[in-house]
């Protein structure tokens, strides 16, 4: 346990020592998307009834936060550690290949945590967003950072440069949140799109996550989460076998 | 009693590349051993293996009779390694690395052993520096002392002296040959011969990825026979008597070599008879320089 624990502490040192870029650079950016999207649409759209297009994109905004920071936690942190060569510390330790994944989605689940609460810290001052069920807003936070941590640790592994890290967060990562429904509901998509969508697990992170604030989702929370969890599990199958076997780290 | 490190019949490929091809070595507890050999031998792979940062194509490794792979917790937290490459997280101190270093072996309270590496290899003045703010000498030292967090009964150094100036070398061989008189067992690569001499009881010597001489340090060096003794003559014709001692013979010095000391003397006689005069004189012991060239083929580096 003290192994582990010395692990993820660490790994939050690590982004906490550096919170300017990691903590409140994106929390800014956020804050910016809120801003500019407001600002084009507030008069143009309604999405759900009553609801104010800006406050409908909060919570899409932050839980776009929370995936985008839990994945480059983890991701970073392996690819730095990696190409500095000082992978090999945590290599040479007898810390066991669950640790390792344990304290690393932590961590990551950890700044994906204070930035999502960061931001609607923010936000909840300026305008009136309400928050139906806490349970189910923490659940999918959780649980999506949980889910992108993992996906992040496998990108770190795999990536050999830190140019193959960027394509992996541009080609794969950007375009699945921006097309999950951030900044729309799913409803206002013709057919095929919205057939597409479904397939895109990011859509049932943040249609959950939505859910909490206004008790209104494109689909049943339920149904979300039990999609969410598959994919946490499958994602997080892979990235034990691939520590355990030490692909790309024990040659 | 149970062996320091087993290695029995490992193999390693990597592709089409053979790095080891079919090791087997035992390391008593409480020796000092040299892994010698050219560059590509196979030495640090071998290492890798034993730490678990590469996995054997077959055979098996242990450590402290703990398999490297099957038992691979066991087998860690009874090694210590200092890696060849000057690695380092730039996030953290002197103190934080080694603090950190002790937590992913279980150890929460070890201050007081901290304080003594730090001091020991001496750190005290650089604890509370960052990392990137040492020199490669400081750096290297922090990797040794990282690597003792754990009071490691198996110490393994791969390339420990490579770029580090004479008065960390010095200070570093007399800490860990302390702690090999304490009883750790310490296992090292060099291309510095004369330390590997100096230092080890025992020697294997590597080519291709096969050990291709394994024996004491004394045994290797007593296996060379002779003195060589080079000298430069004022000119003239040799001695026949002398004639025969000649090994060598380059640029106006030529080089002898006689089986004892005591034949020094009718070196010098018959020199004298022949009215020749001695320039310059150098006595060469045997070394185990000598022994690696005439062995493995080619010059340590």
């Amino acid at each position: 346990m003290i192994g582990f624990y010395t692990l993820f502490h660490k790994e939050v040192q690590r982004f906490w020592k550096v919170s300017l870029q990691t903590i409140l650079a994106p929390i800014l950016t956020t804050l910016l998307y809120l801003l500019i999207f407001s600002h084009v649409l507030e008069e143009h759209v309604q999405i759900y009834p009553g609801v104010p297009y800006t406050v409908f994109l909060i919570p899409g905004l932050v839980m776009m936060a929370v995936l985008q920071n839990a994945f480059a936690n983890s991701s970073s942190s392996l690819i730095q550690s990696r190409v500095t060569g000082n992978i090999v510390f945590v290599l040479l330790s007898p810390l066991s290949y669950r640790e390792i994944f344990m304290a690393y989605v932590l961590a990551s689940v950890m700044r994906a945590v204070v930035v999502g609460v960061g931001v609607y810290l923010v936000t909840w001052y300026f305008f009136d967003v309400p928050l139906r069920s806490l349970s189910w807003v923490f659940l999918f936070a959780l649980l999506g950072s949980a889910f992108l941590g993992a996906l992040g640790i496998i990108a770190g592994i795999w990536a050999e440069k830190f140019d193959q890290l960027a394509a992996f967060q541009n080609f794969i990562i950007l375009p699945l949140t921006f097309l999950s429904g951030v900044f729309y509901s799913i409803h206002s998509l013709p057919p095929f799109w919205q057939g597409l969508s479904q397939l895109n697990p990011f859509f049932y992170m943040i249609d959950g996550f939505r859910y909490g604030f206004f008790g209104v989702s494109d689909v049943s929370p339920y149904l979300s989460f039990g999609i969410v969890v598959t994919c946490y599990m499958a994602v997080s199958w892979l990235t034990l076998k691939m520590l355990r076997t030490g692909y790309k780290l024990r040659h | 009693m149970t062996p320091a490190v087993e290695v029995n019949q490992v193999k390693k490929r990597f592709g089409s590349l053979i790095a080891l091809e079919g090791v087997d070595l035992q390391i008593d507890q409480g020796e000092f051993f040299a892994l010698l050999g050219p560059n590509g031998a196979g030495k640090t792979t071998l290492i890798h293996i034993l730490a678990g940062l590469t996995i054997a194509s077959s055979g098996n490794a242990r450590v402290m009779g703990h398999d490297v792979v099957t038992g691979y917790q066991e087998a860690r937290r009874l090694l210590g390694v200092v890696p060849q490459e000057l690695v380092f997280d730039p996030f953290f101190t002197v103190r934080e690395t080694l603090v950190i270093q002790s937590g992913y072996y279980g150890l929460k309270k070890n201050d007081s052993w901290i304080d003594e590496i730090i001091h020991r290899l001496d750190l005290t003045e650089k604890s509370n520096t960052n990392m990137r703010a040492l020199s490669g000498g400081m750096k290297r030292r922090v990797l040794v002392a990282q690597a003792l967090v754990h009071k490691p009964p198996v110490i393994v150094l791969d390339e420990p002296t490579a770029g580090v100036d004479v008065e960390l070398r010095q200070g570093l061989w007399r800490f860990i040959k302390e702690l090999n008189r304490d009883g750790h067992t310490i296992v090292l690569t060099t291309h510095h011969l004369d330390e590997a001499e100096a230092l080890c009881n025992r020697v294997a010597m590597l080519k291709l990825g096969k050990i291709v001489a394994l024996d004491s340090t004394q045994n290797f060096i007593n296996s060379i026979s002779g003195i060589s003794i080079r000298l430069r003559l004022s000119p003239g014709p040799m001695p026949a008597s002398i004639e025969s001692l000649i090994s060598s013979r380059s640029e106006g010095y030529c080089t002898l070599t006689i089986k004892e000391y005591s034949e020094i003397e009718q070196v010098l006689g018959a020199l004298r008879k022949a009215e020749l005069q001695v320039l310059e004189m150098k006595l060469m012991q045997p070394d185990l320089e000598e022994v690696f060239i005439k062995i493995v083929g080619s010059k340590s580096d």
